[in-house]
């Protein structure tokens, strides 16, 4: 690629209508609650791995909504699943289902086709 | 809306432009990458509109590539931009017509900074006397090249020998038009149809029988940028632009795309071949490339003008399914021949001191 001395650099533009929703639509159906977060990031304040690490599931929540299925797949490892982010949340979602029903989602398929 | 109040709205983007008596400044590096452009907008001007255009042979570059480019002050771009208007002046027009989209927006930049400030003019004035003992008049009237063939697009439309219609299915040539960012989007008022809805293009391809293709990223820039290009690390920037107005024009089908400044059509021609190099990816039926033209090339080839003699030889990617498709006569080898010079009647007249 590189005799021209530069690559393609990748857009930042998140495209809805090309990136793979699947994983958000499988934890829509079996945790409803994750409609209600608000982004607030009091999951990723009390998180023990986030104080750790770069963990945050505020962040990944978002990601799973944007279809940028990527990013998370290896950012879910660090999850220990401790439950302290379900206490914090404002709006009562089961934030720690979140983080299980997406692990399950990426071992279903390689290409998140569920 | 009525059509009435749609009428009110329409004329206030509209914009005033000289019918004759113009004074032209080429472009630095057109010449280099569409030699034929420029040329051609001159006998289109002098030979089938009979307008008079004048060219100063001292006129120099109006260093809006470098003021961009963060390596120019702007004082300094005032300056030199003030002497150009003073061999207008000497010349003794006032219709200054530049052929680069860059040129047009640091002029109307310029303008405008002078009517707010005037002690900058001043101070320009004084400077411009010390270094070179000259004085000018600022025009009274500023149109792009674009603007002025934009006018008398139904003038050539009556002329032409082609129409932008394919001619084996006799359906109209799909467009896409690209604006160049300079042209209106500093300055809405000083371009036909402000930044929301630029119809300078858009006028000519619905003239000369052709169809604009609406797509989401049309307004998008071409990824030129100047200091994104100029610096060999970021042009990775500059062709991610391109690629994501490609990605987004190719459902469309487009036959061609037209525009009107020096760098877009530069890119969006050469960035075509790049992309192809990097990820084997191409924008346009069958495989081939979309063929990108500059609104003079498009006035010309509709003109009956031979393609070679417009410089289309020069484009990265291949022009000739667009000529096949509107049935333009041409030899396919003597594309590259260049013992075959353009033989003007009137070439002494391309530059007239």
């Amino acid at each position: 690629m590189n005799k021209f001395g530069f690559g393609i650099s990748p857009g930042r533009q998140i495209d809805y209508d090309s990136n793979n929703r699947e994983v958000a639509r499988y934890i829509f159906e079996n945790e409803p609650s994750f409609r209600l977060c608000i982004e607030c990031g009091g999951c990723s304040a009390t998180c023990s791995t986030g104080n750790f690490t770069g963990f945050s599931l505020r962040e990944i929540n978002i990601l799973i909504k944007r279809g940028e299925n990527d990013l998370v797949r290896n950012a879910l490892k660090k999850c220990m699943l401790c439950g302290k982010c379900t206490l914090v949340c404002p709006r009562g979602v089961n934030t720690r289902n979140i983080v299980v029903l997406a692990k399950r989602a990426f071992q279903k398929s390689d290409e998140y086709a569920l | 809306m009525k059509i009435e109040g749609k009428k009110v709205i329409w004329s206030e983007y509209q914009k005033e432009i000289a019918d004759d008596n113009y004074f032209y400044v080429r472009s630095c590096i057109r010449q280099n990458f569409f030699p034929g452009s420029e040329v051609a907008f001159l006998r289109i001007m002098r030979d089938v509109l009979k307008k008079d255009v004048f060219e100063h042979p001292c006129h120099t570059t109006c260093s809006g590539i470098g003021y961009h480019g963060d390596v120019v002050p702007v004082e300094t771009a005032m300056t030199v931009v003030a002497r150009q208007f003073s061999l207008m002046t000497e010349a003794g027009y006032t219709n200054y017509v530049p052929s680069c989209i860059t040129s047009f927006g640091l002029y109307t930049e310029i303008l405008d900074t002078w009517h707010h400030f005037p002690e900058v003019e001043e101070k320009v004035r004084r400077q411009l006397k010390k270094a070179t003992g000259r004085e000018f008049k600022k025009p009274e009237n500023l149109a792009h090249a674009s603007d002025v063939i934009y006018k008398f697009r139904k003038e050539i439309a009556a002329k032409s020998k082609y129409r932008l219609i394919n001619k084996e299915t006799g359906e109209p040539l799909k467009v896409v038009d690209h604006i160049g960012c300079h042209y209106s989007k500093m300055f809405p008022s000083k371009g036909v149809g402000g930044a929301e809805y630029p119809y300078v293009l858009t006028g000519m391809i619905e003239e000369w029988g052709g169809q604009i293709v609406d797509y989401p990223e049309r307004r998008h820039c071409c990824g030129f940028g100047f200091r994104q290009y100029l610096v060999q690390a970021n042009r990775g920037f500059s062709i991610a632009c391109s690629k994501e107005k490609f990605e987004s024009m190719k459902p469309y089908q487009p036959d061609m795309i037209i525009t009107n400044c020096p760098g877009c059509p530069m890119f969006l021609d050469r960035w075509q071949y790049v992309i192809n190099e990097m990820e084997g990816k191409r924008y346009g039926q069958n495989g081939e490339g979309i063929p990108v033209f500059t609104y003079e090339e498009v006035a010309g080839l509709v003109l009956g003008y031979d393609p070679w003699d417009l410089g289309l030889q020069m484009h990265q990617t291949d022009c000739e399914p667009v000529l096949k498709k509107i049935g333009i006569e041409y030899s396919p080898e003597d594309k590259y021949n260049l013992a075959i010079i353009p033989s003007y009647s009137d070439s002494h007249k391309l530059i007239n001191v």
